[in-house]
């Protein structure tokens, strides 16, 4: 039981990355492939403040805020870039906060990490087995889906969409569109953030090989398979990942060979949906 | 005074490498203007593919990778046929996203193929000569002189064949060079062929100076990219130039830095060209960029 409420757990922390990532690459068009960054900077965040003695939900919120500050500080400059270029300037992003991560050791741990993170507390309660962070992780999950829908479907939302499918036309109707990209990428980010910060207190152990860039290709994964631009779909392609290097492992297969398929799979997912069915298995618009 | 020395030929080492792998980043963009992000594998391909036919089938390295090259190119010609073709009117997006698919599919593969181990084609260490200082090895003179020389013959068929100035046309504007009858299909064909063999060499050569491991396509590939976006992205000239700098100042930087950040060099460098310069040193004006 506990091993299924572990894979329930991660499917809800995977499901918030997926749909803040959707919110900047499918409903914004922006391809941020740093998105593993911002996953880190709140995991390490929330951490390091909460190895500091600070209660859960203010290092929650200080992880999702400093997320959320490094997504709009990296905006500015990038996103003025072209699609491609925005691309390439994220993965070096997501690439030098995993080096100084690792590298910086007297505040991160460097490759060791940090162990020992304590655990959630809540309202006077302490959340210590996995089901009582399962509620969490998914009241914060819902929570998240309801936040981006209404956020879809409002003028906001409509201009995000805008941009995505003609920012000339958008600008020329008046709309500032790099205020909305960098809001955009703010708000994807700090969602990510507070994912990080929920990780960081699950797992209780973060390294820096927790947040590569396969990790926020993975991410991306989960959004194109869901279909791009739809957040229920981003949370159906969460969940089919991560339960998916499940049931190879009950094929008991050996690592070595379920290591390298599952990643194999993921490519083939990649390839396949964008030539085949670009809109995934949810996407419609 | 013999360190920096020793830097700089590694640097130059390094960078024509980078170099070679960075045209063909450059001649894809230039005629399909998008990153092709699993170049960077056909380097680890051109790699494995030479030692399977030279060690365990015991051909020797030259008719290896004599047989390589064209097998690679063939490779990229596949990739570009199955993958990007049938995207080529699709979203911005979609081929960005392909080919990051495209390069995890070839990297797992290999991981299957021939394990996650470091391989090497165990050359025997030759007697280094010194130079200022420095000591070079005849497979690091070997690395300069092919990539010069293979930058040369390139930039003649660019320049001055027929099939070169039907590149020049398709990356200038793909439906007028259609429009005159230029089969673009064809010469598109040609471009990944031709970066993919670019590629290939660079794989071998890395692996004789080095190793080979799966995952080696991944870095390389982002320090090519980055070479080429510093000498303009589309300029093959730009490219060579800018794989020569990328190599001797990340190698240069390790003086001042410690060594773990090597690696973050080339993307430091790749960010700051990418904000205040995006047309790289070469590079000519964006027209379709939006502007505020």
């Amino acid at each position: 039981m506990a091993y299924v409420t572990n894979i329930l757990v991660m499917a809800c922390i995977y499901g918030v990355l997926a749909m803040s990532l959707n919110l900047t690459v499918g409903l914004t068009g922006l391809l941020n492939l740093g998105h593993a960054a911002f996953f880190a900077i709140g995991a390490y965040t929330s951490a390091l403040l909460a190895l500091a003695g600070v209660p859960f939900y203010a290092s929650l919120a200080a992880g999702a805020l400093a997320a959320g500050a490094a997504g709009y500080l990296i905006g500015i400059p990038t996103l003025k870039l072209r699609g491609d270029y925005l691309a390439i300037a994220t993965l070096g992003f997501a690439e030098i906060t995993r080096v100084v991560l690792k590298n910086w050791t007297p505040v991160t741990g460097g490759p060791m990490g940090l162990p020992g993170i304590p655990r959630a507390s809540l309202l006077g309660f302490r959340l210590q087995t996995p089901e009582a962070f399962l509620a969490l992780s998914l009241a914060i999950l819902l929570l998240t889906y309801l936040v981006l829908q209404r956020l879809v479907a409002s003028p906001f939302g409509r201009v995000l969409r805008g941009i995505r499918d003609d920012e000339l036309a958008v600008l020329a109707l008046g709309k500032e569109t790099m205020a909305f990209k960098l809001r955009a990428l703010a708000l994807g980010s700090l969602l990510a953030g507070m994912a990080g910060a929920l990780f960081a207190h699950y797992i209780t152990f973060i390294h820096p090989s927790s947040f590569t860039i396969g990790e926020g290709i993975l991410i991306l994964c989960m959004v194109v398979l869901g279909g791009m631009g739809s957040n229920l779909g981003a949370m159906l392609g969460a969940f089919i990942l991560v339960a998916l290097p499940e049931s190879l492992r009950l094929l008991g297969l050996p690592w070595a060979v379920a290591g390298p398929l599952r990643q194999l799979f993921f490519g083939l997912i990649l390839v396949v949906l964008m030539v085949r069915r670009p809109s995934g298995l949810l996407g419609g618009d | 005074m013999s360190l920096l020395a020793q830097l700089l030929v590694n640097g130059l080492v390094a960078g024509g490498i980078y170099a070679l792998v960075a045209v063909g980043y450059t001649m894809v963009y230039g005629v399909l203007k998008f990153i092709n992000f699993a170049h960077g594998e056909l380097v680890m391909l051109g790699a494995f593919v030479t030692y399977t036919l030279a060690v365990p089938m015991g051909l020797g390295l030259l008719p290896a990778f004599l047989l390589a090259v064209p097998l690679v190119a063939f490779v990229g010609v596949v990739i570009e046929r199955a993958a990007y073709r049938p995207l080529r009117r699709a979203s911005r997006l979609a081929p960005l996203i392909t080919a990051i698919g495209v390069s995890i599919l070839l990297q797992s593969l290999a991981i299957l193929l021939w394990g996650p181990e470091i391989r090497s084609f165990s050359i025997a260490p030759a007697k280094g000569m010194e130079f200022f200082g420095a000591t070079v090895t005849p497979v690091q003179i070997l690395i300069v002189l092919t990539s010069i020389a293979l930058m040369g013959l390139l930039h003649l068929l660019v320049e001055r064949t027929k099939m070169g100035k039907a590149m020049r046309a398709t990356a200038d504007s793909l439906e007028t060079a259609s429009v005159v009858g230029i089969d673009t299909d064809r010469v598109i064909a040609w471009v990944f062929a031709l970066g993919s063999a670019l590629a290939c060499v660079a794989g071998v050569l890395i692996a004789m100076e080095e190793n080979m491991e799966p995952t080696m396509g991944t870095l390389i590939g982002i320090k090519a990219f980055t070479a080429a976006v510093v000498g303009g992205i589309g300029n093959i000239k730009g490219a060579m130039v800018g794989g020569f700098l990328i190599g001797i100042v990340e190698n240069i930087g390790i003086w001042k830095l410690p060594a773990g950040y090597k690696d973050a060099i080339a993307f430091v460098i790749l960010l700051g060209v990418l904000l205040f310069r995006p047309t790289g040193l070469f590079g000519e004006k964006l027209e379709e960029e939006v502007r505020q």
